[in-house]
């Protein structure tokens, strides 16, 4: 897939597949095109449409079906907001900024999408948002207002908030690289967390290269919306083969 | 003497002055429902929508409030034969659609000043558009509102007196034709019902101070002292 703001090409004939379940890290410079891939992901934005999909390819494909496209009278076309309504509730998405919402209480910002998307009552998506924010360890503060919180609180008032719609893939868009860095250390253990205890397929941006090399199956090094090297992460950062994840390992661990 | 002469006719401004009251109250909320569909309609993505909007609130912003009264009362029976019963309807009419395309630029602007991230959180998390709007930017921009909704309501109260110029005998119309006659001082009359809009202003500003403390509350922040955030417009005093 292609992706242009303009005429800058952010993702220049992309393609890659994630299993099931995998843990992948994108990591790469800024402006390398890994934000824009989740952001296509969670449709944020839309894939720089192609003459002939079938042909030229630029879809985006989840779970064996068509995902930025619809068919249309056996043809793929983009896809209409019902058809991404339907098919991006298999997506959650965790953002740099934490993106809470400030009018709600942190159990009302954890049940609302339950209760008006999911369908849920309100006392089961209440007991599954409290459930979810024990997990992340913040059961005493579900009467707060997201003002009221700390950034790595905030942060993982999101996660759970992510978590509470049950997706199958998680994006996770730089979720430290706005928090101080004594707050890092709790965000990324409840991530360490859920890599471990559910099979979560999870995208992630970061700069956190400790965890990434703990957490992913795979780690992918991006440059110029191209995919430069991409393998386990032992190798990847042991033995990297191209000059340009050597050049990028070496600053961002010299940090 | 004058003051007694003063106090003696107070009676007579009970009438006129629920004119004012009611023309006020009943535009201002004719200009709130106004504001919010053509504040949504003109922040619409779609140009079809937007279109209509821009050109009406431009309509309505660009004309004389005068003449728009003018038109309503006497224009409007004649050339698409459409006759109020009662005038004050067509005052109503006028300035409610007047200052709701006013105040529809307030609501634009404050929805338009909701964090993108808000949206693409609430997108993430699969709400409808309408559902994005209703709980998550409406909620947020609606404390940001309130100042500048307010300043206009006091505009509003204001230019209620000139729906005299279509017949309606409001308190200022009252104080002209009372100061006139015998024994009466018409600068007292005028006195009277200055102290009478400040009165009605304050009051409105009191209501939206605990309404703003209200809703600043709803988000979690500890409302601050507005001194000095009056609306520019209002501060100048204009009277449309």
């Amino acid at each position: 897939m292609d992706k242009s703001f303009g005429a800058l090409k952010v993702l220049d004939e992309l393609s890659f597949r994630v299993d099931p379940g995998e843990r992948v890290t994108l990591i790469g410079p800024s402006g390398s095109g890994k934000t824009t891939i989740l952001r296509l992901l969670m449709t944020l934005e839309k894939v720089t449409p192609k003459a002939d999909p079938e042909r030229d390819g630029g879809v985006v494909w989840v779970e064996g079906q068509p995902y930025s496209h619809m068919e249309k009278r056996g043809r793929l076309v983009p896809a209409n907001e019902r058809w991404l309504r339907r098919r991006r509730s298999s997506v959650g998405m965790v953002f740099q900024q934490f993106n809470l919402f400030p009018n709600m209480r942190v159990l009302r910002n954890v049940t609302e999408a339950q209760v008006h998307v999911a369908g849920r009552s309100k006392e089961e998506a209440e007991a599954k948002a409290r459930d979810l924010l024990e997990l992340v360890g913040l059961s005493d503060k579900t009467d707060a207002y997201p003002s009221h919180l700390s950034g790595g609180q905030q942060q993982r008032v999101a996660i759970a908030r992510a978590l509470a719609m049950d997706p199958d893939i998680l994006l996770l868009d730089e979720v430290t690289s706005a928090l101080d860095p004594e707050l890092v250390a709790d965000v990324l253990a409840v991530l360490r967390d859920i890599a471990d205890t559910t099979s979560i397929t999870m995208l992630c941006v970061t700069h956190e290269m400790g965890f990434a090399r703990d957490v992913s199956d795979r780690v992918m090094m991006f440059d110029s919306g191209r995919i430069v090297e991409q393998g386990p992460p032992e190798a990847m950062f042991s033995e990297p083969q191209e000059a340009r994840t050597q050049d990028f390992l070496r600053a961002v661990l010299a940090e | 003497m004058d003051l007694h002469a003063v106090i003696e006719s107070l009676p007579r401004y009970g009438e006129p002055l629920l004119v004012t009251i009611g023309v006020t109250v009943a535009s201002a909320a004719l200009a709130l429902v106004l504001a919010f569909a053509l504040g949504l309609m003109t922040g619409s993505r779609h140009l079809a929508v937007r279109t209509p909007a821009r050109v009406f609130v431009e309509f309505f912003r660009g004309t004389s409030v005068v003449v728009q009264l003018f038109w309503f009362a006497f224009a409007m029976p004649v050339v698409l034969g459409i006759q109020f019963d009662y005038l004050i309807v067509a005052g109503v009419i006028a300035l409610g659609l007047n200052y709701g395309a006013y105040s529809s630029e307030v609501v634009r602007g404050a929805i338009a000043a909701v964090p993108q991230g808000q949206l693409e959180a609430s997108t993430a998390l699969n709400l409808t558009p309408f559902q994005r709007m209703r709980l998550v930017v409406l909620p947020q921009a609606w404390p940001e509102m309130i100042p500048s909704l307010c300043a206009f309501a006091i505009m509003l109260l204001k230019a209620s007196a000139l729906v005299s110029v279509i017949g309606i005998l409001d308190i200022t119309w009252l104080a002209g034709l009372i100061g006139k006659q015998p024994g009466q001082d018409r600068l007292l009359h005028y006195g009277v019902v200055l102290v009478i809009y400040f009165v009605l202003a304050w009051l409105i500003w009191t209501g939206m101070r605990a309404l703003e403390r209200r809703a600043k509350r709803g988000l979690g922040v500890d409302a601050k002292p507005v001194k000095g955030r009056l609306d520019p417009a209002v501060a100048a005093g204009g009277v449309g």
